[in-house]
């Protein structure tokens, strides 16, 4: 079958593949970028442990094909820390220990970045509905919650920061 | 997980895509939103051998109101159903089924239109559709036609889509003022399909019911209009006693498959329970 030239801005990089039409983005991710923070967890397009953000919307990469990311501009997990400084996310994720396998993690903050642009104080009750598409084997939920919170704060206190 | 393999096809606009369902017929399946397609392809249930994207045709996205209609592109998201204050102010109900369906992932890329064109009674927007009397432009080689939703759902995973025609808006008349909508959906968690699930649509003059719209999702083939129970309702009040006969009309329409959700009985006895919720929130929103 007839492989499709694709080119696609990934974590700020822009890169140029030949792929497959029935490639998945999370295979293309971890198997052709070796990007492989974003995890499998089922068939079926419910666990989100494969969530990127894909041109400003939390997309499970699972139910993706690579050839319809013509021209987008993909972030991964690997792409939230800016020069080896940890993303808000990820130092709550780690501060309100909001992980323990790891392996739901990376989809996790990816969607939890983009949660908190569309909702810059979310409620408990907004966190849980928003993070809804991803399931969690390890924490319950309750210190993810926190985190995102956590999260929420440091990028409030952040953006008065430079305000001020 | 793996599909089979297909050829992908990605047009930018509806004549390019009609011209590549003329050219591949059966082979070929529309990709809109891929979060019923993909899956079942993940699956082998479906193995078409050219996917028509049609993620690129713009004039297929959007929500306008015109000629006092508001129309919305059949690839128009979920959240963008959601985050459309047109649609919050003047079809809630829309707004209200939308934010119960699949979860925030699924809905930035689930359509309208695919959820309607899938045809699965499991989906929520056939119901809501049929209750809000809602319109299909499809459009084939010879030009455009309408439907009604009413007379659109044929069977499961059955439409009256022809396999040379794509879905291009939804046209649906804004509520009337004092218009009262509510979308009661039990679900065993969040984004899964109903277990039963009731749209109703009311209208009150005073205390009698002036007007109603009830229909039924995931028990039966299809999503169920149930007329019996809109008419155990219109030109009464509003009583217990009128509500209790509503919902029992509209267990008696239920034909649901018995699954892992539950049996028959227990799928019709929750239909009946989520018509009386339904018909209460609606009517407390008549203001």
């Amino acid at each position: 079958m007839a492989k499709k030239l694709i080119t696609v801005t990934v974590n700020g990089n822009k890169i140029e593949q030949a792929v497959e039409p029935r490639t998945l983005l999370i295979h293309f991710l971890r198997e052709n970028l070796n990007l492989t923070g974003a995890h499998i967890g089922c068939d079926t397009s419910h666990c989100g442990a494969c969530t990127v953000d894909i041109d400003g919307q939390s997309v499970k990469s699972c139910t993706h094909l690579a050839v319809q990311c013509d021209g987008s501009e993909v972030v991964t997990v690997e792409g939230l820390a800016d020069k080896g400084v940890l993303h808000a996310v990820q130092d709550a994720f780690y501060k309100e220990h909001g992980l323990q396998c790891g392996f739901c993690t990376p989809g996790m903050l990816v969607r939890a970045y983009r949660l908190l642009q569309d909702n810059v104080n979310p409620s408990e009750e907004q966190i849980r509905a928003g993070m809804a598409g991803n399931l969690c084997r390890c924490t319950g939920y309750q210190n993810i919650v926190k985190a995102v919170r956590h999260a929420a704060k440091t990028l409030q206190t952040a953006k008065q920061a430079v305000a001020a | 997980m793996i599909p089979s393999v297909f050829e992908y096809h990605a047009p930018s606009t509806v004549s390019e895509a009609l011209s590549l369902l003329g050219q591949y017929g059966d082979g070929a399946k529309l990709l809109a939103g891929g979060h019923s397609l993909l899956p079942m392809m993940k699956l082998r249930f479906a193995e078409p051998a050219h996917l028509i994207d049609l993620n690129k045709i713009r004039e297929l996205s959007g929500i306008r109101e015109e000629g006092g209609v508001i129309k919305i592109g059949a690839m128009t998201s979920e959240t963008a159903l959601i985050d459309s204050a047109l649609l919050q102010k003047k079809i809630p109900l829309l707004v209200e089924a939308a934010s119960l369906i699949a979860d925030p992932q699924v809905r930035n890329r689930g359509t309208i239109g695919g959820d309607i064109t899938h045809g699965d009674p499991g989906n929520d927007h056939p119901a809501i559709t049929i209750a809000l009397d809602a319109k299909f432009i499809l459009v084939g080689p010879k030009g455009e036609r309408t439907v009604a939703a009413g007379d659109f759902f044929l069977g499961t995973y059955m439409t009256d889509l022809q396999p040379e025609e794509i879905l291009k808006e939804i046209h649906i008349k804004p509520f009337a003022p004092k218009t009262g909508s509510a979308y009661c959906k039990l679900k065993r968690k969040t984004g899964d399909f109903a277990t039963a699930a009731a749209a109703v649509v009311l209208q009150m003059s005073g205390d009698v019911v002036s007007s109603a719209r009830i229909t039924l999702t995931n028990v039966g083939p299809i999503a169920l209009h149930a007329q019996a129970a809109e008419q155990a309702l219109v030109g009464k009040p509003l009583t217990d006693a009128s509500i209790a006969a509503a919902a029992a009309a509209a267990m008696a329409i239920c034909d649901p498959a018995e699954d892992l959700r539950g049996n028959i009985e227990y799928k019709t006895a929750m239909a009946g329970e989520m018509t009386k919720r339904a018909i209460r929130l609606a009517a407390t929103r008549c203001k």
